[in-house]
């Protein structure tokens, strides 16, 4: 490994430049519903919990699916324990913390008295937006771990910028459609 | 090991790293939501903010990741002086990363929000504002991401397990909180 400032940028820049224009696209879908956020500002509260917990839901997912993959242990097979385990607790974390995460950011909004939405409607919003994103973080973990294992990537360089990230745009998108059906 | 007994392994060994970036990211979001009047007085400002946030998460979680590897190799020793030249050139090219990232969003913001026809503040407030936020938040993540990684080590905890949390944690909250702190220097918006 290059420990110069050279090397270092050499490698980072590029990948970090092309995740930030997929992360400026994720800020024009939120751009696209601005009004809509600055007007329920319990919902503008939860979009960086959101964004964070999908991606963080995804990074595990992925960081725990290539640790199991290269000690041998991972079969690309829905029938496969380990695949279907990780799946069903990444399920499991999405069903508890984001109900808590709607009433965290309800509680929140009200203390600063901002709050126009019930709090039946926040914590709906934020369960149905968890729920979805915990499937699409399943799907993304594992189609990227299986690309990089068929590429003969090293899943541990590639699989979780790329799936931190689409996670982070998709919590974005799924909030978007979640507000507009719910809201 | 059947399914049940890995879905259980996966999901308490998850929880509290979770947990606790959820309160970070309700912090986040308190913030968030008491700028308003910011957001509206700088048009262009929501779309920018993904971008910050997750480049403090791709820069300083790298950051982490090296020196904790550099640290398994015996390349770098966990000593919280800035002599060496390997940290010291670890920490100046994500801070010079991350800055460059910072206006790269702001210019790829302000260029998209122009050609879509959608209101947005002069190109000079966004890049000031990012590249302030962007120098703050990387000086406290530099902080914070040293300072576990290398306490975390000489107390035996693998720093690999360490950082994730403490960089989505401490990068959503100051993140957020630098970015409202360079909106009212750069822009003036009281």
């Amino acid at each position: 490994m290059v420990w110069t400032v050279r090397g270092i940028t050499r490698a980072m820049l590029p990948v970090l430049l092309a995740l930030t224009l997929v992360e400026v696209g994720s800020g024009l879908v939120l751009g696209a519903f601005e009004t809509t956020l600055l007007r329920y500002p319990s919902l503008l509260v939860l979009v960086p919990v959101t964004i964070g917990t999908a991606g963080n839901l995804g990074s595990i997912l992925a960081a725990r699916l290539s640790t199991a993959f290269h000690l041998g242990l991972l079969s690309f097979s829905p029938a496969d324990d380990r695949l279907a385990g990780n799946a069903l607790a990444t399920a499991g974390l999405a069903v508890t913390l984001f109900p808590a995460v709607g009433v965290g950011a309800w509680a929140l909004s009200s203390l600063t008295g901002g709050t126009r939405l019930a709090l039946v409607t926040v914590v709906t919003v934020a369960t149905a937006s968890g729920v979805s994103l915990a499937l699409l973080a399943v799907v993304v973990a594992v189609l990227a771990t299986y690309a990089a294992y068929r590429l003969g990537l090293d899943p541990d360089d590639v699989v979780i910028p790329v799936v931190t990230n689409t996670c982070d745009v998709l919590g974005v998108a799924v909030l978007f459609v979640v507000v507009g059906v719910l809201v | 090991m059947g399914i049940r007994a890995v879905a259980v392994e996966a999901y308490r060994e998850a929880l509290p790293a979770l947990l606790l970036s959820a309160v970070g990211g309700l912090l986040a979001g308190l913030v968030l939501g008491g700028m308003r009047g910011e957001l509206r007085a700088v048009p262009g400002l929501l779309v920018l903010v993904p971008a910050l946030l997750a480049t403090r998460g791709n820069v300083y979680g790298a950051l982490g990741a090296r020196l904790s590897t550099g640290l398994h190799q015996g390349l770098i020793e966990p000593n919280l002086r800035i002599g060496d030249a390997r940290v010291r050139a670890a920490i100046a090219a994500s801070v010079g990363n991350g800055l460059l990232a910072a206006s790269f969003a702001a210019t790829a913001a302000y260029v998209a929000l122009s050609t879509l026809g959608r209101p947005v503040a002069p190109l000079g407030d966004l890049v000031g504002v990012a590249l302030l936020a962007g120098v703050l938040s990387g000086l406290a993540l530099v902080v914070a991401v040293v300072t576990v990684v290398f306490v975390g080590y000489r107390r035996g905890r693998n720093p690999d397990t360490l950082v994730g949390p403490i960089v989505t944690t401490t990068g959503d909250v100051f993140g957020v909180a630098f970015l409202l702190l360079a909106v009212r220097v750069v822009v003036g918006v009281a």
